[in-house]
Order: C-alpha cells, then structure tokens, then sequence
C-alpha cells in the first residue's frame, strides 16, 4: 500500500515551506478532506512544495487547492510550487486550473424560508397543470373522433390489424384472470349474503343481492379497474418510452399521426375488449355465487337458477355494459396522455404509469357515480 | 506492484448463438498506453469492450485486468477493478432521473469517503474540464444536447480518477472542435494521471493524434495493431480502404 498524504513544515527563510508528500489520491480520500479542512499556518508567506508528492490526482489537487485557499483567506500570500519536471509541471497545472475554476463558483443558494410563497407557487402550478390536461384530454377526445371519422370514411386508413393485435393483448390474454378474479369475488358476495340474511330467514334473497350487485355495479368495476391497472399502465409505459426514444417524434415526421397509428388502435381495443371481459366476467361472478350457494347456502343449482331468473332483468345488464366501453375510453385517453406527458428521465416514466392507473380507476369510479345519477333519472 | 501490462486478454472468443462476434483474440495494454480500436461497424469492437468490462459472457479466453482474472476475481476485487476503471458508454448512459453534477457524483460517493462539499467541487471540476460551464451542472440528461452528453459521459467515466479508462465512440456526434477538446483532454488526462486509455473509435484524427497504438479488427479478429504508420503500412484491403479512403487521407494531410 503506498503512502497516505501527508504535509511536512519546515520553517526557512523565505517564509513558511510546506512539503507534501506521499499518494495525494481518491484512494486516500478522508485524509485528503482532512488537510483540506486543516487550520491554515499562520504565516505571512506560504508555498506549499509539491515535489515530494507521489501520485497526484483531481481530488489531491482539491486538497491542496483547498488549503491554498483557505491561507489567502487568513491574510497569508499563499502558492503551490512545483519545481523540478517542467512536463509534470505543464501536466499538473492543467488539472489545477480546471479546481480552481471550480472553486471559484459562487456558493449555491438553497432557497429556504419562504415557505408560503412556495406553497403558493406550488398551488398555481398544479392548477395550472390541471387546466392543461383537461385541455389535452379534450384535444385528444377530438383528434380521436377526427381519426375515427375518417376511418370510418377511409377504412383502410383505420389501422385494424394493430387494434385486433391490442384486442389480443388486451382481451384474449386478460380473460383468464378476469374471470379468476370475478369468480372468487362472487363466491365472497354471496357467502357474506348468506351468512348475514340467514339472522333473518331471507336467504332468498342474497340472489338479488347478488345479482344485481354484480351485473349493475360490481363486474364492470372490477373489470375496469383491471384493465386500467393491467393494459392502461402498459400503454402509458409504451407510448412513454417510444416518446423518450423520439420514435414518436420519428412518426410525425414521416407525415404520420400518432393519434391515428398508436392511440386510436388501442383505444378501440379497449372499448371493445372491456364490455366482452365484463360479460366474462358477470357469468364467473355468478357463477361463483351460484357454487357457494349450492355448497355453503343449501340452495340447489335448479333453484339458484330460477332465483336468478327472476332477479335479473336486461336492464341490470345494459346498465352494466353501457358503462364499460366508456370507461375504457377514459381509460385509453387517460393512459395515452399520460405517456404523451413523458419526458426524457426514467423517473418521469414511472411517475407516467403510476398517474395513469390512479387517475383512470379515480375517473371509472367519478363515472360510475354520474352513471348512478343518470341511470336513476331516466329510471333504469 | 501488478506490472506493466494493465490488461491482458487472451485467446478471447465471444458468440452470440452459433454467430462468433469475437474469434480468438490475444493482445496487452501497458501501463501509460493509448490504445485505439478500429474495425468497421459489426466487427466486434463494442462485443470486445463489454466483454472486457464484464458486461457480456465470454465463450473461451481470459481477461486479466490489473493482474485480476475477471471470471476468478472474488466480489471485493471485481468491486476494486469497477473503481479504477472508467467507462463511456456510446450513448452516454447517464442516469436520466440524476443531475450533470449528481451522475459525476454518483461513483464518488459509492467509492469514496468525502464530504458532499469535495464531491460536488471535485465534480464540477470534471464537468469543467470536459467543457461544461457550472451553469449546466444541475440540468437533467434529458435537457442537454448528444455532443454535451458524451462529455458528461466523459466526466463520470473520470470521476474515480480511474486508471483505465474505456471509451466507446468518444468523438462520434461532436463537432470538429469538441471532438479536438475531447482528444486533448484524454492527452492531458493520460499524462497527468498517467491513465491507461482503451477506446473504440472510428475518428482518424483522434487515432493520429491521440493514440499511442492502434488494434485493428476485421471480422472478429486482429488484422493488424501497431502505431499509426505501422498500420498504415500494411497490406489489408480493409485496412488500405480504411486509412487511404478520401476521409483518411483528408485526415492525414491536415
């Protein structure tokens, strides 16, 4: 191991002399910070000689111009001196010149104590940010008509064989776990129908509970939320990194809309792919209902049957799917845009993806809501 | 002390499937040394410069770096060999969610045992050298240009004060000028720290007036290595299209 840093005085005639010695190097960086920081001599005159000194490299060369400086700032006149290789000497003044310019900066301000005016700055930003994405998602609403309408002019603009790609993605693949999921939702219904109507002898009813539950509220919810949490991430993460790589920016100047190439297709997936897993996932949600009630609740399958029968009616089914395929909508728009938004960072990809669940499932649910009071007012 | 030699490889092949990229190459770096890899694109160069920091699996061979077998050195020496050398990714490779100052920073406070006020001179100062203004320091990788990227690139590559320093593509993308700052700053960091600098590079400038050796590589393999007029003496079709083409020889009579 070679020698630490060290700084030897020796007093002579012409002042102080300082000698360092040894390795002045990153592997020996707490002594470096350590001679740095040393209390300067007190001298009127100081040169510090930097002919002893083994390796020298851009954190020595911190070291000593710290100390030099920290001795001008005490009053003393302070040098480095080397004297022997003028090539070491050409060499090394390279790399103090580049410190000390470094050195020179001002020291950075760190803006503290005006808290209310940050808080304030704070606030208008988000409001102003507010404002321009209802403004985007409106542009987006209207280009995605645009490119639909002139889709539906010119078919062969519309770009089917992607969307039926994304359907793919989106639909076939989501199946499976849709309907896991539907089912053991419908299981947990209904065992909790039975065992709280049972106190009141109306196990009868826990298949409308049931029933209308699920096809009016519970199947489109849960099938929503996972295809926002499932598909509207990946599109956000997609259009995001394609935004990053200026592939989208490749598109637009080979005269081509990225709406009409890469948002259009996967939005009509969605609105297609979410009224079908909503069915999907209705039947495995009564179905599960329909287990627990044969296995836990005493009913047998005819009856559970013929309650169901009775209970449900087209209208809790409409209502349900009507909803989908505009939820999906303001799924698709909510996660394009917020890849759009994507700038050049990693962070700000996953800060993309993340806003693009939370916002679609907090706007499926605002939804849902307006849906509630609409779907009363016309008395479905 | 580990000797002269600082890298040795040996017989090193690298596939990729059936396909070998690398077939079977063997050559030193010595201390002090500017070593400078042509080839043309697809000949191996960035396989061979990924294979020697590790990056990629290699078939057959070895690889000794500072006297350390990278496939037998033990975490801490492979730790040790990461601190001493530097590497510049072609596209820079910054880490995009960290500031200019922050991704120099970044090797420091890994490797080091400094205060933040050290770090955050030290590394302006590299940014400095390499051309940057202190104003620049605390934008974003997404905010700067590709010729400034390289150089930040640059930077952190430096930031340890390596003892080799890997480069890919140092001056591809940068205008004449700061290609000319980059090369007399690689010349002045080699003497200064007296690095040991491996760089792919299609540059003939850089390879005329920066390195001290020249490796060159055609289809996997060592066509030809020696300085500057050496190389220029052989007799390759490659190497002659190469070095006496309109770009070459615009090269050499300036």
């Amino acid at each position: 191991m070679a020698a630490g840093p060290t700084l030897r005085a020796s007093q002579d005639a012409s002042g102080e002399l300082m000698n360092a010695e040894g390795d002045w190097t990153a592997a020996h960086t707490a002594d470096l910070e350590r001679l740095a920081h040393a209390a300067p001599p007190h001298a009127r005159k100081l040169t510090i000689n930097l002919d002893s000194i083994g390796r020298l490299d851009t954190f020595g060369v911190w070291a000593l111009e710290r100390l030099r400086r920290s001795a001008v700032e005490a009053g003393a006149q302070a040098r480095l001196a080397i004297q022997q290789d003028q090539r070491a000497k050409d060499a090394r003044e390279d790399l103090f010149a580049g410190v000390a310019k470094a050195l020179e900066r001002q020291p950075v301000r760190t803006g503290r104590g005006d808290v209310l005016g940050a808080a304030m700055r704070r606030a208008a930003r988000g409001a102003q940010a507010f404002v321009e994405d209802c403004a985007a998602f409106l542009d987006l609403v209207g280009r995605l008509t645009f490119c639909f309408w002139q889709g539906l002019r010119h078919p062969e603009r519309m770009r089917l064989r992607s969307a039926v790609h994304h359907l793919d993605r989106t639909g076939t693949r989501a199946t499976p776990i849709i309907a896991l999921m539907t089912f053991l939702i419908g299981c947990i219904i209904a065992q909790q129908g039975f065992f709280h109507f049972q106190r009141f002898g109306a196990t009868d009813y826990v298949v409308d509970l049931v029933t209308i539950l699920v096809l009016r509220e519970i199947g489109v919810l849960l099938v929503t939320i996972m295809v926002a949490g499932r598909s509207g991430s990946a599109y956000t993460a997609e259009i995001g990194s394609m935004k990053m790589r200026e592939e989208i920016d490749a598109l637009r100047t080979m005269g081509l809309d990225p709406v009409e190439y890469l948002i259009l297709p996967r939005i009509l997936a969605l609105t297609v792919a979410s009224p079908l897993l909503t069915i999907v996932g209705n039947g495995a949600a009564l179905f599960g209902a329909g287990v627990v009630a044969w296995a836990y609740g005493d009913m047998s399958p005819a009856v559970y049957m013929e309650r169901l029968h009775e209970a449900a009616s087209h209208i809790d089914l409409e209502v349900g799917l009507i909803k989908a395929p505009v939820m999906a909508f303001v799924i698709g728009a909510v996660a394009a845009l917020e890849g759009l938004k994507v700038q050049g960072s990693a962070e700000s990809l996953g800060l993309g993806a993340t806003a693009s669940v939370v916002r679609s499932i907090f706007f499926v649910i605002v939804l849902d809501g307006i849906f509630a009071v609409l779907f009363a007012a016309v008395g479905m | 002390m580990e000797g002269d030699e600082v890298i040795k490889v040996s017989d090193l092949r690298v596939a990729f499937g059936p396909h070998e990229v690398v077939r079977g190459l063997s050559f030193k770096v010595r201390r002090g040394e500017i070593v400078g890899l042509v080839g043309a694109s697809g000949s191996g160069k960035t396989v061979l410069l990924r294979t020697m920091l590790g990056l990629l699996r290699k078939s057959s061979g070895s690889v000794e770096i500072m006297g350390v077998r990278l496939e037998q050195a033990t975490p801490a020496e492979s730790r040790r060999i990461g601190g001493r050398c530097g590497m510049m990714f072609q596209q820079g490779a910054l880490f995009s969610s960290l500031t200019l100052r922050e991704n120099v920073e970044f090797p420091m406070r890994e490797y080091l045992h400094g205060s933040d006020a050290m770090y955050a001179d030290v590394a302006l100062a590299k940014l400095g050298m390499v051309g940057l203004s202190i104003e620049d320091a605390d934008k974003l990788p997404s905010e700067i240009s590709g010729g400034m990227t390289k150089r930040v690139a640059i930077a952190r590559a430096l930031a340890l004060d390596p003892d080799i320093l890997f480069l890919d593509e140092p001056t591809s993308g940068l205008d004449p000028i700061a290609a000319g700052e980059i090369d007399r700053l690689i010349r002045t960091l080699q003497r200064v720290l007296n690095l040991t600098v491996f760089m792919a590079t299609h540059d003939l400038n850089s390879l005329k007036s920066v390195c001290t050796r020249i490796i060159a590589l055609y289809d996997g393999r060592i066509v030809a290595q020696g300085a500057m007029h050496d190389i220029l003496a052989f007799e390759h079709p490659w190497l002659r299209a190469y070095f006496q083409g309109e770009r070459g020889r615009a090269a050499q009579i300036s």
